[in-house]
């Protein structure tokens, strides 16, 4: 078990030595989001702005501009929250080369409480143009992912997660943006998870397979652009849909699939998050229990 | 050419595009125009220097320089703000010369730092010049920034204000207040230099004198708001307005 924010510092940390050119800005949270691992080996390259995740994507995106490599991070309710507008018209309309990951999303953030559980982050950061979201499951889905990040243009949002998961993926799993990986070929239904989510949507297909049903789990670490193939595909081949997300049901994955699929080939789809409401403080396991966003909760579907 | 005959044509771009676009922001460009002109045409060397426009709605003065320099093509200055032109309302980075897109107020400052900091980790030569309006300073990322700017010391930083007293909705002192500006830019480790931001020679010594200090220096460059047309002058309701045709003509007419 390994939390991807943790993935996340240990990526930098290797990064930082082979690329002169990384740069990673924090807003004093360097603990938490974990950057700590790259200060700690190169302190002259990470630039602490202090509580001022406004301030902080500005700057990154002067240092991106300016040909940096360049990782920026905070919980994401302050960089997809608080600083909104300064990543939507300072890197998104300049289509910023940035990287803006987002640790502790979701009702994960636990204890806490609802002021730093950002359930909304993946909504706001879909509707700007050009902008890339990736949401990993995993240690090995992060380093991947990350490491793709650095091929691709334009500003780029990497929804990260505060606790321990599973780890899911072998060294020889492939990400690409528009892609996703598929997990079984059961026609009884298709879980589509992303993140924390995957992990409870694993268990529940083994769960329903000893109950006799046949299930499929996607895993849309891609959340824009969105692998909108693979949701026509399952939405043809198997007989019930499920999204489960850690985030808001309005804007989330379970709005992303949705919108596929009254497009291109209309299907009932539901949805399991967060159902318009704020978090709430408690352990993280107990408040997906409260919010409905367990193994059961899809195993119940069917 | 004399700085000030550039900034004669400068201004009148100004109420010409603001006059053919029928919107646009006479007030606040016509303010920063020697500042501008100052930067682009005796100060700054664009191979390593850069500027950011922070107070965007300066716009059509940044073209007008942009146009003269030759970045631009002068054709282009008719398309402002028309959906069929290439010339945003506020600047564009897909406009020649624009560093990064602005206009939305108070995000100027931490992008310059940015620029400064890339420039000081990569030991390259060269400032970065960033223009605030003095409404600006209301945002409060400008006062993150500046805090910013002073941690890590940005020798190569050069902010100016331009302080013309007048926002929207009526003065600085009655919308805000600035109390204090320049001891308040001071407590944030910041140097500050006040100058006459319609004489050349005032400009041009601060700019000289910005340069030679270890810390980031702020510029407070004192203005007027429409600037070089009477009836425009000192009037916080020129700020976003476009001139009639009598208005329009009168402007070109005391422009010379």
């Amino acid at each position: 078990m390994k939390s991807t924010r943790k993935a996340y510092g240990e990526f930098l940390a290797l990064l930082g030595e082979k690329n002169k050119n990384v740069v990673v800005l924090d807003a004093d949270l360097a603990e938490a989001t974990q950057t700590k691992m790259f200060r700690d080996k190169f302190p002259d390259r990470h630039i602490d702005v202090g509580i001022a995740e406004q301030d902080m994507v500005g700057t990154a995106c002067g240092l991106a501009l300016s040909g940096k490599t360049v990782f920026a991070s905070s919980f994401a309710m302050f960089l997809a929250g608080r600083a909104y507008e300064q990543v939507r018209n300072t890197a998104g309309y300049s289509h910023v080369n940035v990287n803006l990951c987002a640790t502790h999303s979701g009702l994960g953030v636990g204890e806490d409480g609802a002021t730093h559980q950002c359930l909304e982050d993946i909504a706001l950061m879909n509707a700007i143009p050009g902008m890339t979201i990736f949401q990993p499951a995993d240690d090995t889905a992060t380093k991947k992912i990350l490491e793709y990040c650095l091929k691709i243009d334009g500003p780029k949002y990497i929804r990260l997660g505060r606790n321990d998961v599973p780890f899911v993926y072998s060294e020889d799993a492939k990400f690409e943006a528009g892609k996703s990986n598929v997990f079984g070929d059961g026609e009884n239904g298709t879980i589509f998870a992303s993140g924390i989510t995957l992990a409870i949507a694993l268990d529940a297909q083994k769960e329903l397979k000893e109950k006799g049903k046949n299930v499929r789990v996607v895993d849309l670490y891609s959340i824009k652009p969105v692998d909108k193939e693979m949701i026509i595909k399952c939405a043809k081949e198997t007989e019930l849909l499920i999204s489960i997300e850690d985030h808001s049901i309005i804007g989330g994955i379970g709005s992303i699939i949705s919108n596929v699929l009254t497009e291109e080939y209309p299907k009932k789809l539901i949805k399991i998050g967060v159902n318009d409401k704020f978090g709430k403080s408690g352990k993280a396991e107990e408040l997906y229990k409260l919010y409905g966003i367990t193994k059961e909760d899809i195993v119940n579907k069917f | 050419m004399e700085l000030e005959e550039i900034s004669k044509k400068v201004r009148k771009d100004i109420i010409q595009m603001i006059y053919e676009a029928k919107s646009g922001h006479p007030g606040g460009s016509l303010s920063c125009t020697d500042i501008l002109v100052y930067l682009y045409f005796k100060e700054m060397d664009l191979k390593k220097d850069k500027f950011i426009l922070s107070k965007g709605h300066a716009a059509p003065a940044l073209y007008s320089v942009l146009s003269q320099k030759g970045i631009i093509d002068k054709k282009e200055l008719k398309t402002l703000r028309k959906a069929t032109g290439s010339l945003e309302g506020h600047p564009c980075i897909k406009t020649k010369g624009v560093e990064v897109s602005t206009g939305s107020l108070g995000q100027g400052l931490s992008v310059a730092n940015g620029f400064a900091l890339a420039k000081k980790l990569d030991k390259k030569p060269g400032y970065v010049y960033v223009l605030l309006g003095d409404g600006e300073l209301e945002e409060g990322q400008v006062w993150e920034a500046l805090m910013t700017a002073n941690k890590y010391k940005l020798d190569n930083l050069v902010i100016i204000v331009d302080y013309n007293g007048l926002q929207i909705d009526g003065s600085i002192e009655e919308v805000k207040t600035l109390d204090n500006l320049e001891e308040k830019i001071e407590s944030f480790g910041i140097n500050v230099i006040c100058c006459d931001g319609h004489n050349m020679t005032q400009i041009g010594l601060a700019l000289a004198e910005a340069k030679q200090n270890s810390t980031a220096t702020c510029i407070l460059a004192n203005t007027i708001k429409g600037k070089g047309v009477s009836f425009m002058e000192n009037s916080a309701s020129w700020h976003g307005k476009c001139p009639s045709e009598d208005e329009y003509k009168k402007a070109i007419e005391e422009l010379g």
